[in-house]
This record gives C-alpha cells, sequence and structure tokens, in this order.
C-alpha cells in the first residue's frame, strides 16, 4: 500500500491557485523530499496531506483514508511544523510538550497516565534528549526545539512523519546531524518521511525520491535524476545555477559529516 | 451572628472567585486574552441594564448578554480584515453604551449600576453564594477536563488541528467559559475591577515559575490571598471590599516583579 497517494490535485487559496495537478505516490518506507522555490506550494501540499485546507480536485489518500478522516487515528500521521522558536515564558517542560502529542490524542480522558509518562521518557531519550525533559521547552536551542518536535510527532504509534522546513535556522553541523536522526529513527521504525524544504542541497542528500514543485508538478524521481533534470532549472528557473553548482561539493559534505 | 453570617458568606465568595479568576487567567495570560476580559465585563454592563429593565435576575441576563457578545467578539475577530483589538472596541463600546441607554430611561437605576459597577459582595446572599459555587465548580471541572488540549492550541494550533483537536469548539469553550467567570466576578468586585483578578495572580504566578501546573497554583492561591486579605482589610478599614482586594494583588504583583528582576 502507498502511505501517500495524490491524484490530479488542485488547491486554491482564496481564489488563488497554490497548486495545479500534483500527482505523486510515496510507497510505505520511502522518504520523499518535496522541494521548490519559495512561494512554490510546498507547505499547502503538506496541509492537505494532513487535512487542513480543502482540495479543488483530484484527490488524495493518506495511510488508505481521505485526509482529516482518521479520527482517534490522526496521530498516526506525525506533523513537525516549520517552526524556529518557541516562546520564551511558554509555560510547560519538554516532557509536557511531547506528552500533549500523546495525550491529547490518546484515551478517553485525555489524562497522563504513568505509562504515558514511560513512553514520553523513553521517547526522549531514543532523540538524545533524554536530560532536557524537565527543561522549560522555551529556553532550548533551536536544534533542540526541532527534536522535541519530532518526539512529539513520533510519540504515539505514528507510521507517516511530515515535516515542513524542519532544519530552518539550524548552522550545518545542527542540520546533519537532524537529518541523521530522523534517518535511523525512520530505519528502526519503518516509518514513512515526507519532507519539505526550499533546501534542494540538504534534502537530495537524505531522500529516497524527490519531488519538485512550483505550483505545478516539475518533476518526480530519485535525487540523481532530479538534480540533474531540465525540470529542476525551470522550477527554479535563475535559482538553478548557482545550486548545480553547490550540489557536488553539499554531497560530499553530507556522506562525510552524518557518520 | 448576623453580622458574622454575612461576613463569612462575603469572604467564602470571595475566595470562590479568587480561586476561579486564578484559574482562568492563567490562559487570560497564556493566549492574551486580557483585552478580551475587558471587553466582556464592560459588555456585562449591557447585560445588567437589560436584566433591570425586564425585572429579572441582572446576573442572569449579564451572563447570557456576556456569551453572546463574548462569541460575537470571537466570531467577527475570525475575519482577518480586522485585528482583535480593534473588534474588542468596538463590541465593548457598543455593548456598554447600550447599558448607559438603557439605564438613562428610567430613572433610580443609578444605585443599581453603582453596586455592578464596584460590587456588592457584602450583600451576597445565600441563594447567590450557592449559585455562584455551583457555578465555579461547574467552569473548573470544564476547564481541568480540557486542559492539556487547550494547552496543546495554545502551544501550536496547527498541530492540534492536523492531530483532529476542534481547535474552534475548543477556543470557543475558553471564551463562553471566561465570559462566565467574568459575570461570576462582576457581582463581587464589580465591572471595573473583576479584569485586575483575571490578570493579575496568573501574571504574578508568571514571574514565579515556568511549570504550567506550579503557575496554575500559585495563580489561584494569590487569587484566593488577596481576595480574603482585601476583604479583611476592607473590614478593619471600613473602605470598598473590590478595591481592597484588588490593591492587595496588585502589591503581590509588584514585590514579586522587584524580587524576581534578576531571575
Amino acid at each position: 500500500m502507498d502511505a501517500a497517494l495524490f491524484e490530479r490535485v488542485s488547491i486554491d487559496l482564496d481564489g488563488r491557485p497554490v497548486l495545479e495537478e500534483i500527482s505523486f505516490r510515496v510507497a510505505e518506507g520511502a522518504f520523499l523530499g518535496v522541494i521548490g522555490p519559495n512561494g512554490a506550494g510546498k507547505t499547502t501540499l503538506l496541509r492537505a496531506l494532513l487535512g487542513l485546507v480543502p482540495v479543488k480536485s483530484g484527490s488524495i489518500q493518506v495511510l488508505g483514508r481521505a485526509p482529516g478522516t482518521h479520527g482517534d487515528d490522526a496521530h498516526a500521521i506525525g506533523y513537525v511544523p516549520q517552526r524556529q522558536s518557541v516562546s520564551r515564558n511558554f509555560p510547560a517542560t519538554v516532557a509536557d510538550i511531547v506528552m500533549m502529542g500523546r495525550v491529547c490524542c490518546h484515551g478517553r480522558l485525555r489524562l497522563a497516565r504513568a505509562a504515558d509518562w514511560k513512553r514520553v521518557r523513553s521517547e526522549l531519550d531514543e532523540i538524545g534528549i533524554g536530560h532536557l525533559a524537565d527543561r522549560p521547552i522555551g529556553r532550548l536551542s533551536g536544534g533542540e526545539v526541532r527534536r522535541v518536535l519530532l518526539a512529539q510527532a513520533l510519540c504515539v504509534g505514528t507510521r507517516l512523519l511530515v515535516l515542513d522546513e524542519p532544519t530552518v535556522g539550524l548552522d550545518l553541523p545542527a542540520e546533519l546531524e537532524f537529518y541523521g536522526l530522523l534517518r535511523r529513527l525512520q530505519h528502526e521504525r519503518g516509518i514513512t518521511v515526507v519532507c519539505v524544504s526550499h533546501d534542494l542541497l540538504a534534502l537530495a542528500g537524505q531522500a529516497s525520491e524527490l519531488i519538485c514543485i512550483n505550483r505545478r508538478m516539475h518533476v518526480h524521481g530519485n535525487p540523481e535524476e532530479v538534480v540533474h533534470s531540465h525540470a529542476l532549472r525551470e522550477a527554479y528557473s535563475c535559482e538553478f545555477d548557482f545550486l548545480a553548482g553547490e550540489i557536488a561539493h553539499h554531497d560530499r559534505h553530507h556522506h562525510g559529516g552524518a557518520h | 451572628m448576623l453580622e458574622y453570617a454575612f461576613a463569612e458568606r462575603a469572604l467564602i465568595a470571595a475566595v470562590v472567585v479568587g480561586l476561579l479568576c486564578g484559574l482562568l487567567g492563567f490562559f487570560v495570560i497564556l493566549r492574551r486574552l486580557a483585552f478580551i476580559g475587558v471587553g466582556i465585563s464592560h459588555s456585562a454592563i449591557g447585560g445588567v441594564a437589560i436584566g433591570l429593565m425586564l425585572g429579572i435576575d441582572p446576573v442572569v441576563s449579564a451572563a447570557v448578554f456576556a456569551v453572546i457578545v463574548a462569541l460575537g467578539m470571537f466570531q467577527v475577530a475570525r475575519d482577518r480584515r480586522l485585528t482583535e483589538d480593534a473588534i474588542i472596541g468596538v463590541f465593548l463600546s457598543g455593548a456598554m453604551a447600550l447599558g448607559l441607554l438603557l439605564m438613562g430611561m428610567r430613572h433610580g437605576y443609578q444605585k443599581d449600576l453603582f453596586a455592578y459597577l464596584f460590587g456588592s459582595l457584602l450583600a451576597v446572599s445565600t441563594t447567590d453564594l450557592a449559585v455562584l459555587c455551583t457555578l465555579a465548580a461547574t467552569l473548573a471541572v470544564i476547564v481541568a477536563a480540557s486542559f492539556r488540549e487547550m494547552l496543546f492550541v495554545a502551544f501550536d494550533e496547527e498541530v492540534a488541528r492536523a492531530y483532529g483537536r476542534r481547535v474552534d469548539m475548543l477556543d470557543a469553550l475558553l471564551i463562553v467559559v471566561l465570559a462566565l467567570t467574568v459575570v461570576a466576578g462582576v457581582r463581587i468586585v464589580g465591572v471595573l475591577l473583576v479584569e485586575a483578578l483575571l490578570v493579575v495572580p496568573a501574571a504574578t504566578a508568571a514571574l514565579w515559575t515556568l511549570d504550567f501546573r506550579r503557575q496554575v497554583a500559585l495563580s489561584m492561591s494569590l487569587g484566593a490571598v488577596s481576595a480574603a486579605t482585601g476583604l479583611w482589610l476592607s473590614f478593619a478599614f471600613d473602605v470598598g471590599a473590590g478595591a481592597a482586594i484588588v490593591l492587595v494583588a496588585v502589591t503581590a504583583f509588584f514585590a514579586s516583579w522587584l524580587l524576581r528582576r534578576t531571575a
């Protein structure tokens, strides 16, 4: 079964076409990178997948159902939104933030039971931030916050993980570390990943497949094909020459730095 | 003996309102609803006037009117052409003008108006107290039952929505609970000062801790202690109870601010 399937999906926002005729499928266990320039509709694509925006035409299937119809299983699709920081004074600890993801979608009374706390702690340990569990969320670094949000997205039996620009604002070592963690978790748990970024260089080294959009679908393939395709030039237009020169260098860097 | 009974009722009422406002105050501070609180409390004047005109209990009419105005503000605020504060400004002045117009149409209402502007803690009947306690308990249970979801919405509305949380319903629920809390407080400390009980203890608590459990506990404690202390001061020095309660709370805030300046 496909984890997600888009068939000729078009979406308007405020009467303006944002996505047109987008079709692709994500096999279970795949890592799909969605790239495109700023304003290409990448976030809208994710929001449609999560059932947060209605489609004008076409159809979407996520884990075998239409988006937004998963009821209490909604969290089988984990979501790490684009977010660079948390209000400094948000009154909750790291463990509380992860618990939100677990308890609010889980159990009738939405109570945090001992078993839930145990699961939250083990999730934090696995993501390598167990020592931060009792720290206020507003007092963490950008990279640490990203890991907390990842733990929040994964703290139930998550099967599909959706990430929106998860490494914006991180420096290169932190970015590589985040993607390394993501791929380890994907491998260990067999989850499917859909990750959006405007940063072709970052995603090309991570994803098993890439799609490039700029309102319309431009190309779908493995990173090698996509990076060297003409369609990419079309989507990114003038940005492309700059990007092409950087890719070889970046690939080396990724493979050297991730292990 | 009679005097003792009415003082006791006043004390219980003040403490219950202090606890309830302290609890809701947590969300008022977290969600930046302070101005909505002002809008609701001032619109209660309109509700009181309607009650007096129609000969029904002004607290009941104020409650109904405040909930309608609060939901109206909430609904109109979703129209993104205007900012929330502009919309609150419109509702607040409209509801107050309606209240003043109605009050002005008949003579003899000014005394009642005064009672609601400044509260009438010392005239709390046994029935008033029973209604207040039932209302407060109900609202507290509602907030406790949806606390973590409301916290989730405050942290990230979009993700909460993605996980199937009914964000709009939770927001509307919070607004309604807030409106009813305001009306409960209006009876005790008055339209002009109820906002203080919603904002000041919770703001003070936020200076001391970043853990929501402690913030809520501290905010509720401060609300209750301010209410009891203020009431005692009002008896001891024969000053207005509402004003005394609020000044105690504000004193605690500034003392905390000085102590926590470096933190």
